[in-house]
């Protein structure tokens, strides 16, 4: 079905369109989904993206680090903007105003863009049939307002929102939301939705690939560790990625025209040939949770298992069927 | 099939616009309901429909994503036809504003409604006042006929590359937005003659034109960048000017005009009777009908009276208004729109007017009036209350500057 998977690191093309002049923090996992996911659109792609840290970070005037056309749009703009470029490029190639070609149309947003104030929008623009792929570039927290909380930020994790504290521990109780299911479970018509991380390059630029490839609206989110908002030597970026998912926390799955597929480890872990490593062993490791008490390990923990023992679907659908 | 001659039709003021989208061939619309405006969208619609016009028709989740998917539809190229009305013009305002300052040039129908709370969805010009600050051309027409041409000439003005901005295109809800009236359409064979087509030139987002658009510049360029726009906003008024020159030249009439109107000829303000005239009103949209037919009446008994209509809004016809004011001895400003606090206690078009003539040497007494708020009738008898309460200030010292006409619990 797909042309040309990249199978080994050697299939990568060489060219970047996403390039220096970026101002990123040292070990930032965003930037890295940034440079796949221009590497493998290439340059016939138009790049819309939201406000939030990688718009903070990448696009300073003078200095803006993608060599493809890029435009800004607002926090909550994610969705609206994706049409709007693609309606564009349809319209004009239709009535014969520019030249007709595939081009790729990909906006990126941030966890409180895309899964808190643009989930509208992000959501109307997955019910039409244009040719879009968004990218939620998701670092659990607002990263350039100087880490707060969002809907996305994990349980118990400290942010300038919510904080521990000394006589009341005020911090986040909600659970994170899952939003590929959300989306996959709500919109009919798309064929193509995936998470990923970019502790698995591979993975996040297939699953690039094949969103475009296939086309129509298309969803990609992707857990990015967070040196500043989540408190860790930037050189752990990617040993926390390949943790997030190897404690079940964060698994990789990518649902092709109605199946849905789990990629490794997430497949060894649902199909029990992989045990999943205790979920203390990714908090311990982020200042974030440093306030935990065994008790809160304890709950993640129960969290994370229900994901996989009593869930629908393993880690991705927690409604469960009645009628066996 | 090309249409030579002309054709007169019944259309009310939300469908003359986008019978003018339609002539100027829009590429992507972006609609979400809110009365009064919404029939712009249901005849866009209609026409798409019925293969009268090959536009992208996206229905947005709200007046955020409405304003966002025509400001990128325009970067990308594309001419785009949106609109709204009262707080849904509010609920999409982030989005409006970088519309300006992304200097994406739609055209947008504002069929003004009053803001909640409370709910009323009758005409109240305080919506489209909202941007008068943030670089959007903004101009208010009287019947359909008006807004069928404005919306032409704001295509033309809009795209023009000295200008690059959006225009609100205001019209009185229910009284305009709803009420039908004969539109005289030029042969559509012309408006290619009128409108150029569209072009971005070196600021179109494309593959072969790998531009940035909008990176963060933080505190080192927003002085220069808000200049560059006010120098686009001062040129709009020669471009403006060039404009209503050229509809006349390519369809032999004078925009807004037709057999039974004959419009002024001038594209900022329409003078009505204002050459020996004491008394002035100020006004926008069809507040001037009552008005009108109140100084045909004072007229007959020898009472020097006109008004001025303002149609373009920004930039404001602070030459125009100095001109056709500086004559009058009381100036009488009647606003369907209200600004809270303000000096004086006044109306929004009161306030601008008080200020171009604050450079004349003679200046005439102004008088502020508010108005038909929420959508009540201005009706003839108010008009001539108001010319009469103008009348007295013209031999009187000024002791009341704004008056709320016919309002419970208020005498005037």
């Amino acid at each position: 079905m797909y042309k040309s998977i990249i199978k080994t690191m050697k299939d990568v093309p060489l060219e970047e369109f996403y390039t220096s002049g970026h101002r990123t923090c040292q070990g930032c996992e965003s930037a890295m989904v940034m440079r796949y996911l221009a590497k493998v659109a290439g340059p016939r792609t138009i790049v819309v993206g939201a406000t939030g840290c990688m718009y903070v970070a990448n696009t300073t005037y003078y200095t803006t680090s993608w060599v493809v056309p890029w435009v800004h749009t607002q926090l909550g703009g994610s969705g609206a903007a994706a049409l709007g470029t693609s309606a564009a490029l349809r319209a004009l190639m239709r009535k014969g105003k520019i030249k007709e070609e595939p081009i790729n149309v990909i906006v990126f947003c941030g966890d409180l863009g895309c899964a808190d104030m643009g989930l509208s929008g992000v959501s109307n623009a997955m019910t039409y049939d244009y040719n879009l792929l968004i990218v939620l570039y998701d670092n659990e927290s607002s990263a350039n307002t100087d880490i707060q909380e969002t809907s996305m930020t994990p349980y118990g994790a400290q942010t300038s929102f919510s904080r521990p504290g000394t006589a009341r521990r005020i911090m986040k109780r909600r659970w994170k939301k899952s939003v590929v299911p959300m989306i996959i479970a709500g919109h009919r018509n798309i064929r193509y939705a995936a998470t990923t991380t970019p502790a698995y390059p591979l993975d996040t630029m297939n699953k690039i690939k094949k969103a475009l490839e296939i086309g129509g609206p298309t969803f990609i989110h992707s857990l990015d560790p967070c040196p500043k908002g989540w408190d860790y030597d930037p050189m752990y970026s990617h040993e926390l990625g390949t943790l997030s998912v190897e404690t079940g926390l964060w698994p990789l799955y990518e649902f092709v025209d109605g199946k849905l597929i789990y990629n490794e480890p997430t497949k060894g872990i649902v199909e029990g040939r992989v045990k999943r490593k205790p979920v203390r062993e990714y908090l311990e490791k982020q200042g974030r949770f440093s306030h935990f008490t065994e008790e809160d390990y304890e709950y993640f923990q129960k969290m994370v298992d229900e994901m996989y023992t009593s869930w629908e679907i393993p880690g991705v659908m927690p409604i469960k069927s009645v009628i066996k | 099939m090309t249409e030579l001659v002309q054709k007169e039709i019944l259309l009310n003021g939300t469908q003359a616009v986008a019978y003018a989208a339609m002539y100027a061939d829009v590429d992507v619309t972006a609609a979400y309901p809110i009365r009064p405006y919404t029939e712009v969208m249901d005849t866009i619609s209609k026409l798409i429909a019925d293969g009268q016009l090959d536009a992208e028709f996206i229905v947005a989740e709200g007046e955020h994503g409405q304003f966002e998917i025509v400001k990128h539809a325009s970067l990308t190229g594309a001419r785009t036809l949106v609109g709204t009305s009262g707080v849904g013009w509010l609920y999409g305002m982030e989005a409006i504003v970088v519309t300006a300052t992304d200097r994406a040039p739609v055209v947008a129908v504002i069929g003004n409604r009053a803001l909640d709370d409370p709910g009323a969805y009758g005409v109240e010009h305080n919506d489209a006042l909202m941007v008068r600050d943030v670089g959007w051309l903004l101009v208010w027409v009287d019947t359909a006929q008006e807004a069928f041409d404005t919306a032409l000439i704001a295509y033309r003005v809009g795209e023009d590359s000295r200008v690059l901005m959006p225009v609100g295109v205001s019209m009185d809800g229910g009284f305009l937005t709803h009420s039908e009236q004969i539109v005289r359409l030029p042969p559509r064979e012309l408006v290619k003659d009128f409108l150029p087509a569209y072009n971005r030139g070196k600021y179109l987002v494309h593959p072969d034109n790998p531009i940035s658009v909008a990176p963060q510049v933080n505190e080192d360029w927003v002085s220069e960048i808000r200049r560059q726009h006010d120098e686009g906003m001062e040129r709009a008024r020669t471009v403006i000017s060039e404009a209503y020159e050229s509809f006349k030249k390519v369809f032999g009439r004078y925009p807004g005009t037709t057999r039974d109107i004959k419009m002024f000829e001038n594209p900022f303000v329409e003078p009505y009777m204002t050459d020996d005239a004491e008394v002035i009103l100020v006004g926008m949209g069809t507040v001037s009908k009552p008005i009108k037919v109140a100084i045909n009446k004072m007229r007959e008994q020898g009472i020097k009276v006109g008004m001025l209509r303002i149609r373009w809004f920004r930039p404001f016809p602070t030459q125009e208004v100095m001109k056709y004011l500086s004559g009058a001895k009381v100036v009488c400003v009647v606003d369907r729109d209200y600004s809270l606090g303000s000096p004086f206690r006044g109306g929004v078009v009161y306030h601008e007017v008080r200020s171009s003539l604050y450079d004349l040497d003679e200046r005439p007494k102004i008088l502020s009036f508010i108005g038909g708020l929420g959508g009540r009738e201005i009706t003839v008898q108010d008009a001539e209350k108001v010319i009469k309460i103008g009348l007295e200030a013209r031999d009187t010292p000024i002791t009341r500057h704004t008056y709320w006409i016919n309002v419970r619990g208020d005498p005037w």
